[in-house]
């Protein structure tokens, strides 16, 4: 398994290292550190790179490259997930930010309870608010076509809880429309034969945070595009300015505000500079990496929201080949597109009455616009 | 000490004080023989057992390391102390600490200590102890290989352990340190399948990958029936719709169509085990999701791998890392098989913000799923690619393209075309992808091409890319009689600029021009000779070699000529097309979601997946005895308590079982079997006991065989799990029902086999059912109404020992059992030949209820022979059977000889075809025929069907108007116990008890046995004895006799 296990941050520096067998040299990180450079960028690195003894299974979150070390055969995945995990904690304890530095959340004292019947609940938890949690967010991927038509689009969902109950709760949830869900994913406390025959969630919830349910909506509901984009950005072949416009609206938006939109493109190498003025909100193009980013906020579907301007090309340099796609992040609360609902939320094997919350929100996930 | 690390890392909070820094002892080396004398007696003073001694001990040694003395060969007696001490701690979490500081601690003297600290763990009351023990073992194998034959001892021990806890990791230890010990797991593998579910993540990983490499030893390869097709992939791929069409009867269907065959019958092991696993592809883990994927793809029957392709589809969401590994094992699924894949077409879509390398897989993936039909959407997606930012991304599109293109003749030309227009593009890169790729796809049909070559042939001015160049002028060269007057021309000026191209573009004009000269000498001899020239004189050695090689065989020498005669068939012969395949061809050679697999190398440490083998190896291996029930019961209650509690849905026979019952408390078993099983018992009990009696009496003959039973019997009821015993006195009787009513089959299964010999053979029904119900709750209908395609010999055998497991796992299994027992034998035993009119032969029939081996459609009919003439009856069969249309039967094995007073039994199956005409048949002797036959109630020409509440209400729903008939009837004083209606109902069909919510109405249901018809029984008894009878059933003719039967039952 994982010999051991390096921790590389973005300026290259080994400033973490751990072995579990004997020492393995630093001098391995070398075969990581050329895959990178070729890479060019930090996403590219394969995941997987074989060097003359050792394996290097690495995986990139927070602009830390974890790198294990293998020595034997093992399913990447089992590593990859394994590291992945180890951050998830990292996490926990840490917060999003802190995982290089600053103050922990580690405890003074061991956990106990830990060798639970439940394995993933431990005994004794005792609250004196009691309360449940569930928040149910969906996500829209799409890749959207010049014209405005929808090539594809789905919806990912998530049902992320937070319970805090005392003693053993035994949890379950029903959906009013559960055939909605395709494709799901459980947390191992999920009874799945409960689920199969009668698509109830039935469950002992962990403690605290997690994650109850993953799914996916069945394909043959039409997906609701919640936003459109006008855009029409154009470069000419002689001249070294070009177009640039975009506005971006509400769509099928079933009565709720559009918050949190930001517009992202990565503009062409030729684009030299960009010289926009937004009708709402901020933007920022960085030259270097010719990323444009315009923060708008809410959409108020009176004054639709637009982005106006020229971008300075390369002189004499050709026109690109390629309009830039647009990215689109969005939020909307109290609703899940997919029209999933939660029916009720019932506790059984405890006296006292939890405190039950159930929130909705649609988010855009990998919402992609081809200009 | 290279571990110091790691060692002192782990020692962490558990160790006891003062515990060992001697191995850093920085002054290590200085030996002074005083020293040894004085560790002598340390070492003593160790190993008394007086603490104040040790205690002293301690002290001076820690002086010793304190003023930089050696003290590092006093160490394995400080932590034998130490650490062993903390082994015997009450505590169990403080007593796996222990072991896992002594199994890290990585120096060779403390192997012994540490080998007797396994083994001891090995043995603790403690599960999580003893999954640390299965922790240390690698640790330690890895430290002295030589400890292995011991090791392998423990491993043993540990795999035989019932928790899940420690299931995960004795087969990571056994992965490590023995994996070819095979014949360690077949005593486990039935366990291992059914405690999968519940095994911590990375358990049900390793445990998975192994059970894969243990199924390809044992059982049979389930597509050897299409290895046929699979020879050729794109009839495979079409052959597949059909293959999934042959579904649920696939064994089935393949007999058929290859008689010559013999037909595969898959091991139900081997059905375990995919059918355990399946549910994991809803694990949150990538890594198990992953495992279960691989495992249908090496294990699974064709038409069943598909369930794998929407769990990895959904890998894709996750991080990048996972979608690079998930789409490398995709890419390879995808070519063996594509149909697979193609519903999620679009999901592989690629947006501009995924990486590179996850781009570049998409893309693999989307060639491979291209075919006639989503062909122009395909294309339409490159086109958008092909505009990309990312060049190495567009250079890998064009490929696609190309491969699109040779693998659909459909769209070549469009693919050509929209190739011809990139030659135009402004960017370099894709200008040189799509000449290397026109040129490939050009060599299929040259003919028809001759503008495109003209057009490349202009591109040499332009175009500064060395393999584009090298693959015009290749084309030019290999074409030139299609284009005869731009050739030379070309030719003209590659010699101009000759000694400014590279090293493959210089091969190439040499190769032009070799060529040219053979079909054209007078415009180009000079031409050549020039180029010829300059090569000879060129850098590179190999160029210089091509000149010399290529001049002696095209221009014939004074000496030479003997080749030069053959020059043109040597360049111009025909060349094959090239094959544009993908480079995950062949790769499934490696386990999938391995790492080799990934690589394309083997690793180190890869275990080959092996090859399916010709025959079956024995599969009894597996069977286990059922564990003394009396020394396990302790043993049981404390694993009821830790059952984690997933296990308690595989008990869930209805649904109705309410969730409030805490699951990990007994309440919930205890309310089950209170609720269900109770009525289940209940119905089999009554008239079992008398059914019991009159075989009795009828097999009189038989005395000694059943006097066997009775006490195969007895000894069975000592092991019959407590969950069946507390609850009622009722189920002895349901007990002996089973084993009564399976005497029959299994004494003549016997004959065929080598007497197995043990009362374990008696229980079937209850293994059958028991792992019914396993299969219900987890599969859909179909599996559990048709379970009898398997073999003749061994099912009885084999599922036996399943349930024997599942009784020693999960004590709600053993309370389901009688729930769901169908077999009672609704009409006693009736009689078909008479003895007076059989001359002393005399024949009776019952009806068993048992699913007929071999047809799933057929009843399953006991036929009883009795002699008693004075003569043996030889050659007993069925004649020429005279039958109504639809009614088929399988006739019993021939029964050679039936000596004077003797009797025999044997099985037959009719097809009624869901009616009630009555099977015609002869009986023959070898003397005399017997015109007979044999009329079904209409309640046995069904079998029940395991439903909930919901399910049945839902169906039910489905079947009303014309579907449905209602009686009202009065139930007598005599009918109006909950016991004595399902038992009566039961009776008269066979169908099974749904689970129903309110007390006075009674579900029934069932299927008929041809066309699988659902029939829906309800009863609605209300308090003063007025009932009201419903059954639903789309076959109106079989629902009105049922309601005929039942009332008259009830009424009577």
């Amino acid at each position: 398994m994982i010999h051991s296990l390096f921790l590389i941050n973005s300026s290259g520096d080994i400033f973490l290292e751990k072995h579990w067998k004997s020492v393995v040299s630093r001098s391995v990180c070398d075969y990581f550190f050329e895959a990178q450079e070729r890479a060019t960028e930090a996403e590219n690195v394969p995941p997987v790179i074989p060097t003359p003894h050792h394996y290097l299974l690495s995986v990139y979150r927070h602009k830390i490259f974890f790198v294990a070390v293998i020595q034997t055969e093992v399913p990447p995945l089992f590593v990859i997930e394994f590291l992945h995990r180890v951050v998830d904690t990292f996490q926990d304890y840490f917060g999003y930010s802190n995982i290089v530095s600053g103050s922990t959340n580690v405890g003074d004292q061991l956990p106990t309870g830990q060798l639970s019947v439940v394995p993933w609940r431990r005994t004794g938890v005792k609250y004196t608010n009691n309360e449940a949690y569930f928040d149910v967010i969906e996500e829209i991927d799409a890749i959207i076509d010049k014209s405005g038509s929808t090539i594809t689009a789905e919806i990912q969902g998530v049902i992320d809880a937070c319970v805090k109950l005392t003693g053993m709760p035994d949890l379950t949830l029903s959906f009013m429309n559960p055939r909605l869900l395709d494709d799901v994913s459980f947390h191992p406390c999920v009874r799945f034969k409960r689920w199969e025959s009668e698509r109830i969630l039935s469950f002992i919830p962990p403690d605290g945070n997690f994650r109850l349910l993953s799914y996916h909506v069945s394909a043959q509901n039409l997906v609701a595009i919640p936003v459109y984009v006008k855009h029409n950005i154009s470069f000419r072949d002689s001249s070294s300015l070009g177009r640039f416009e975009i506005t971006v609206g509400p769509k099928q938006t079933m009565g709720k505000t559009i918050e949190g939109v930001i517009v992202t493109s990565q503009m062409p190498k030729g684009v030299l500079n960009m010289s926009l003025t937004p009708s709402q909100g901020t933007h920022t193009f960085d030259p270097v990496t010719k990323m444009l980013s315009w923060d708008i906020g809410k959409i108020n579907p009176q004054k639709l929201p637009s982005l106006k301007g020229t971008m300075s090309l390369q002189a004499g340099a050709s026109k690109p080949d390629e309009n830039p796609t647009i990215n689109l992040q969005f939020k909307i609360q109290q609703l899940a597109i997919s029209g999933l609902k939660v029916n009720r939320l019932d506790m059984y094997g405890e006296k006292y009455k939890p405190f039950k919350g159930i929130k909705y929100m649609t988010k855009a996930g990998k919402f992609q616009v081809r200009t | 000490m290279s571990a110091a690390p790691a060692y002192s890392e782990d020692k962490g909070g558990s160790a006891g004080p003062g515990e060992p820094e001697y191995g850093h002892d920085p002054a290590s080396g200085g030996i002074f023989s005083s020293d040894y004398k004085r560790h002598d007696d340390l070492k003593e003073m160790l190993d008394t057992n007086k603490d104040s001694l040790k205690l002293e001990a301690m002290k001076r040694i820690v002086a010793m390391i304190a003023r930089g003395k050696n003290a590092s060969d006093l160490f394995p007696a400080v932590v034998k102390n130490v650490a062993c001490k903390n082994i015997e701690d009450p505590n169990q979490l403080i007593r796996a600490s222990a072991l896992r500081v002594l199994s890290s601690i990585r120096v060779p003297i403390i192997v012994p200590i540490m080998m007797l600290a396994i083994k001891e763990a090995a043995s603790d009351m403690s599960p999580y102890v003893r999954k640390t023990a299965a922790h240390a073992i690698p640790k330690l194998y890895s430290l002295d290989s030589d400890q292995k034959d011991q090791l392998i001892e423990v491993i043993e021990k540990l795999l035989a352990d019932k928790t899940t806890l420690v299931a995960g990791s004795v087969v990571m230890a056994f992965e490590e340190v023995c994996p070819e010990r095979i014949d360690l797991i077949h005593k486990n593998y039935r366990k291992l399948c059914n405690l999968l579910i519940d095994v911590e993540e990375w358990g049900q990983v390793v445990i998975i990958s192994m059970l894969t490499r243990y199924a390809r030893t044992q059982f049979l390869s389930p597509t050897q029936n299409e290895s046929l097709l699979e020879e050729n992939p794109e009839k495979a791929f079409y052959g597949s719709e059909e293959d999934e069409a042959k579904g649920a009867g696939s064994e089935e269907a393949a007999a058929t169509t290859l008689p010559a065959r013999k037909p595969y019958v898959m091991d139900p092991d081997h059905r375990l085990l995919l059918r355990n696993t399946k549910p994991l592809l809803q694990s949150r883990s990538a890594a198990v999701v992953m495992a279960v994927a691989q495992l249908y793809f090496h294990l699974a029957p064709k038409a069943e791998v598909g369930v794998i392709a929407k769990a990895l589809v959904r890998l894709l969401r996750s991080h990048s890392e996972v979608q690079y590994v998930v789409l490398q094992n995709v890419a390879t699924m995808s070519i063996k098989r594509r149909g697979m894949f193609e519903p999620y077409l679009k999901s592989f879509y690629i947006r501009s913000t995924d990486p590179t390398q996850i781009k570049i897989l998409k893309l693999e993936v989307l060639t491979n799923l291209a075919n006639e039909t989503n062909i122009p959407t395909v294309l339409r997606e490159f086109q958008t690619y092909i505009r990309s930012m990312d060049k190495d991304f567009v250079a890998a599109t064009i490929q696609a393209i190309g491969r699109c293109a040779t693998n659909i003749g459909r769209v070549r030309d469009t693919c050509l075309n929209g190739l011809v227009q990139l030659l135009s593009n402004r960017d370099e890169l894709v200008v040189a992808e799509s000449v290397v790729v026109i040129k490939k796809l050009l060599q299929m049909q040259p003919a028809q091409h001759g503008e495109i070559i003209k057009h490349l042939a202009k591109l040499t001015d332009n175009i500064q890319v060395p393999m584009a160049r090298a693959s015009i002028l290749w084309l030019i060269g290999e074409y030139c009689e299609h284009v005869p007057r731009i050739a030379p021309d070309v030719l003209r000026k590659m010699a101009k600029s000759f000694t400014a191209e590279e090293d493959i573009v210089k091969l190439q004009v040499i190769n032009l021009a070799a060529k040219l000269y053979l079909t054209n000498s007078k415009q180009t001899k000079l031409l050549t000779q020039y180029v010829l020239s300059l090569a000879k004189y060129d850098q590179n050695y190999d160029i210089r070699d091509r000149a010399r090689f290529t001049r002696q065989l095209i221009v014939p020498s004074e000496q030479g000529g003997a080749l030069s005669r053959h020059a043109k068939k040597l360049f111009l012969a025909p060349k094959p097309a090239p094959v544009l395949e993908s480079s995950f061809k062949d790769r499934d050679h490696f386990q999938l979601g391995s790492l080799s697999h990934l690589l394309n190398a083997k690793a180190t440490g890869y275990q080959e997946l092996p090859d399916w083998p010709e025959e079956a190896p024995d599969p009894s291996v597996r069977n286990v005895e059922v564990p003394e029930w009396t020394k396990c019961s302790n043993r049981e209650k404390r694993k009821e308590k830790e059952k984690p509690f997933y296990s308690d849905s595989e008990g869930e026979s209805g649904p109705t079982e309410s969730a409030d019952s805490d699951p990990e408390t007994e309440s919930e078993s205890d309310s089950k079997s209170s609720s269900e099983s109770g009525s289940g018992e209940s119905s089999s009990e009554s008239d079992n006991e008398d059914q019991d009696e009159d075989e009795e009496k009828g097999r009189g003959s038989e005395s000694e065989q059943s006097e066997e039973e009775g006490e195969k019997r007895k000894m069975k009821k000592k092991k019959v799990p407590e969950g069946q015993g507390e609850g009622s006195s009722s189920d002895e009787g349901s007990d002996s029902s089973s084993s009564s009513s399976e005497s029959e089959m299994t004494s003549e299964s016997e004959e065929e086999q080598v007497e197995p010999a043990s009362w374990r053979k008696k229980t079937p029904p209850s293994g059958k059912s028991a792992s019914a119900a396993k299969e219900v709750s987890l599969l859909d209908l179909e599996d559990f109404t048709t379970p009898s395609v398997q073999p003749v010999s061994s099912p009885t055998v084999v599922s036996t020992s399943l349930a024997a497991d599942l009784e020693g796992l999960t004590l709600t299994d053993a309370s389901l059992v009688p729930s769901l027992l169908s077999p009672v034998s609704g009409v006693g035993r009736q009689e078909l030949l008479h003895r007076v009119a059989g001359e002393g032969l005399a024949v009776d029939y019952a009806f068993s209820r048992q699913p007929f081996s071999g047809d799933p459609h057929m009843v399953s009919v006991h036929i009883y022979f009795s002699n008693s003439s004075d003569a043996s009856i030889k050659g007993l069969h069925v004649g020429t059977p005279k039958l109504p249309a639809g009614i088929s039967i399988q006739e019993f094995p021939e029964i050679e000889s039936l000596a004077p007073g003797e009797s025999a039994t044997a099985v037959m199956g009719i097809n009624f075809c869901d009616s009630t005409q009555a099977a015609n048949f002869q009986l023959c002797t070898q003397t005399r025929q017997f015109y007979v036959s044999i009329q079904p109630p209409v309640g046995e020409l069904m079998a029940p069907v395991f439903m909930s509440e919901n399910e049945f209400k839902k169906e039910q729903g489905k079947l009303m108007g014309m579907n449905e008939i209602t009686e009202k009837l009065t139930l007598p004083d005599t009918c109006r116990s909950d016991h004595i209606v399902v038992q009566k109902v039961t009776a008269t069909a066979n169908l099974g008890r749904v689970p129903c919510g309110t007390s006075d109405e009674y579900r029934f249901a069932g299927r008929t046995l041809t066309s699988g018809s659902l029939v829906l029984l309800t009863l609605d008894a209300r308090p003063a004895g007025t009932a009201q009878l419903t059954v639903n059933s789309e076959k109106m003719v079989i629902g009105t006799m049922l309601v005929k039967d039942v009332i008259q039952a009830l009424t009577q």
